[in-house]
């Protein structure tokens, strides 16, 4: 029999996630601070949007690139929260996640041998699904010292004739790092000087905790050259309606809908309906879970600094990344250890990018009790397993 | 400040100074000193409990009356009002609009219990014209907060 497998999937490293997932599920009374979604249910009246639109008996496709009122909702939004302009029926596309529109954004735009710049450590899918569409993934490793901002010359130092694409996200998923807009100013003449275009990923723009979100597409000479990625689960904890979209000029997203249409058909009905009542009437929900989280983050990065594992104070996201240099361990071991020994459960910063060694993503996405009862036992491990020399 | 913190304890009264600073980004004598002021004002009433009794043995009723009262001059409903919330079977008294004046909450061992404080101490008030009680028959939000069983977290142990 031939192989039936593609070389170029099978050489795709599984996620280092996955891995560790194995190992925690084998564990049945652990605790876990290790989730990349929110604790708070979808608020009650975007719920109800939903069963309503399914007793209404709409449970046909939509069109390809979503329902039209949601799609004017999300440019109104776009426009009143991070005054950006888009024409909802040429440069908006809704999804099956942002996931979706991050794999539709680089198999519309790469050629084969395209390099692609993704800053580690990042969000888990940019890398293989560069490789996934024949470009080349060129990782740039983000230091905690720039608070783990892309800088000027880390980008200028990255690039070369065959860089095409810049991969943006920001507020960070595992470092809650944010690029504020004068992070943003600093880049951007390069970015056009060089002619590269943006995937931007704002998934957790509403996460952001110090000045308000700004988005590389606002700047002069940005919007032609960036795809806005963006979605509902995160803002309004609709993780599991799947549901997001992209947004940006309407000869790359024409490309991207010609895609999603012949892979997808289109995302979810009842997610939709429920996504126009989120967008009309859920920026109170936004607000109280924001408030939630901000307290929470305060506290870990407070509880974290407290037992000597250093920790950036982090202003977007719901992430905290404390520092485990201290320790003698990579943060495999930390992570293994900790689920053996306390029971808890966090996620090694290894499974971000190699750059993630030293580093845990602590997520704080669970009651301030749940923290609480974590944060002991991470310090009873800390202090049996910190060097003398460091205490 | 003085309403982050109120918001703060709202839902959870038992958030320590110390950890209330933390998470409100201030400082342990800023959040004792505002509080003091809170309470002094009475802007704090107090930190009751919020309690399932249904799930406790002992017995309790629960029952909503409306009043309606003949208001008296210069004083309008704040007398009677005061007149009633003196008894320490009354939980809540609100001044209400609409077809009532006062919606009057009273807890009691037993039906009985209720009845005979209607029958005998409220109805008979010479400003009451009328009552009309309402048992409560069970209790499912209180407080801004459900009194069943919090759900399980059905999330995975962990995600990306």
């Amino acid at each position: 029999m031939r192989n039936p497998l593609s070389k170029n999937v099978v050489n795709i490293k599984p996620s280092g996630i996955r891995k560790f997932f194995d190992i925690v599920t084998e564990m049945k009374d652990a605790i876990s601070l290790g989730v990349g979604e929110p604790d708070f249910d979808t608020p009650w009246h975007i719920r109800e949007e939903g069963i309503y639109s399914l007793e209404k008996g709409r449970t046909f496709y939509t069109s390809n690139s979503g329902l039209k009122e949601l799609r004017m909702e999300i440019c109104h939004y776009l426009h009143r929260r991070f005054n950006l302009q888009y024409d909802y029926e040429h440069e908006t596309v809704v999804t099956v996640g942002g996931s979706e529109a991050i794999d539709l954004a680089l198999r519309a735009m790469v050629d084969p041998g395209d390099e692609v710049l993704i800053p580690q450590p990042c969000f888990v899918s940019y890398y293989p699904c560069t490789v996934l569409s024949g470009g080349v993934p060129v990782v740039i490793e983000l230091k905690e010292e720039n608070n783990f901002k892309l800088t000027r010359s880390e980008l200028l130092s990255s690039i070369t004739d065959k860089t095409k694409i810049l991969i943006l996200p920001f507020p960070n998923n595992p470092t809650g790092a944010v690029m504020d807009y004068d992070d943003l100013k600093d880049i951007v003449d390069i970015i056009i000087e060089k002619d590269l275009y943006v995937i931007s990923d704002e998934i957790y723009s509403e996460l952001s905790y110090g000045e308000k979100h700004v988005s590389i597409a606002s700047f002069p000479g940005m919007r032609e050259r960036t795809i806005v990625i963006n979605g509902f689960s995160k803002s309004y904890a609709m993780t599991g309606w799947r549901l997001g979209y992209a947004a940006g000029p309407a000869l790359i997203i024409e490309q991207m809908t010609k895609i999603h249409q012949y892979a997808i058909m289109c995302a979810p009905t009842t997610s939709q309906y429920a996504a126009i009542e989120a967008l009309k009437n859920g920026d109170s929900d936004v607000e109280m879970m924001k408030d939630a989280y901000d307290k929470r983050r305060r506290y870990l990065v407070h509880a974290f600094n407290n037992i000597g594992l250093k920790c950036f104070e982090p202003f977007g996201a719901f992430y905290v990344f404390p520092c485990i240099k201290s320790l003698n361990m990579t943060s495999e071991e930390f992570a293994t250890q900790l689920l053996l020994e306390e029971k808890v459960a966090v996620v090694p910063g290894t499974a971000f990018g190699d750059c993630g060694e030293g580093y845990l993503r602590i997520s704080y996405a669970y009651s301030i009790d749940n923290i609480k009862i974590a944060m002991e036992r991470i310090e009873r491990f800390v202090s049996k397993h910190l060097p003398m020399t460091n205490r | 400040m003085r309403e982050k913190i109120l918001l703060a304890i709202d839902k959870n009264s038992k958030l320590s100074v110390e950890d209330l600073a933390i998470m409100l980004g201030s400082s342990e004598e800023e959040v004792s000193t505002v509080l003091k002021q809170l309470e002094d004002e009475h802007i704090i009433c107090g930190y009751p409990t919020l309690i399932n009794w249904d799930k406790v043995k002992c017995e309790r009723v629960t029952a909503l009356i409306e009043v309606k009262v003949t208001p008296q001059r210069g004083l309008g409903f704040d007398k009677i009002a005061e007149r009633i919330y003196q008894f320490d079977e009354v939980q809540s008294v609100y001044l209400m609009s609409g077809g009532f004046d006062l919606t009057v909450i009273i807890e009691g061992k037993t039906m009985r219990e209720v009845a005979n404080f209607v029958a005998a101490k409220l109805a008979p008030m010479e400003a009451v014209q009328s009552t009309a009680t309402h048992f409560v028959l069970k209790k499912y939000k209180e407080h801004g907060l459900p009194l069943v069983q919090a759900k399980q977290d059905e999330r995975m142990l962990i995600s990306p």
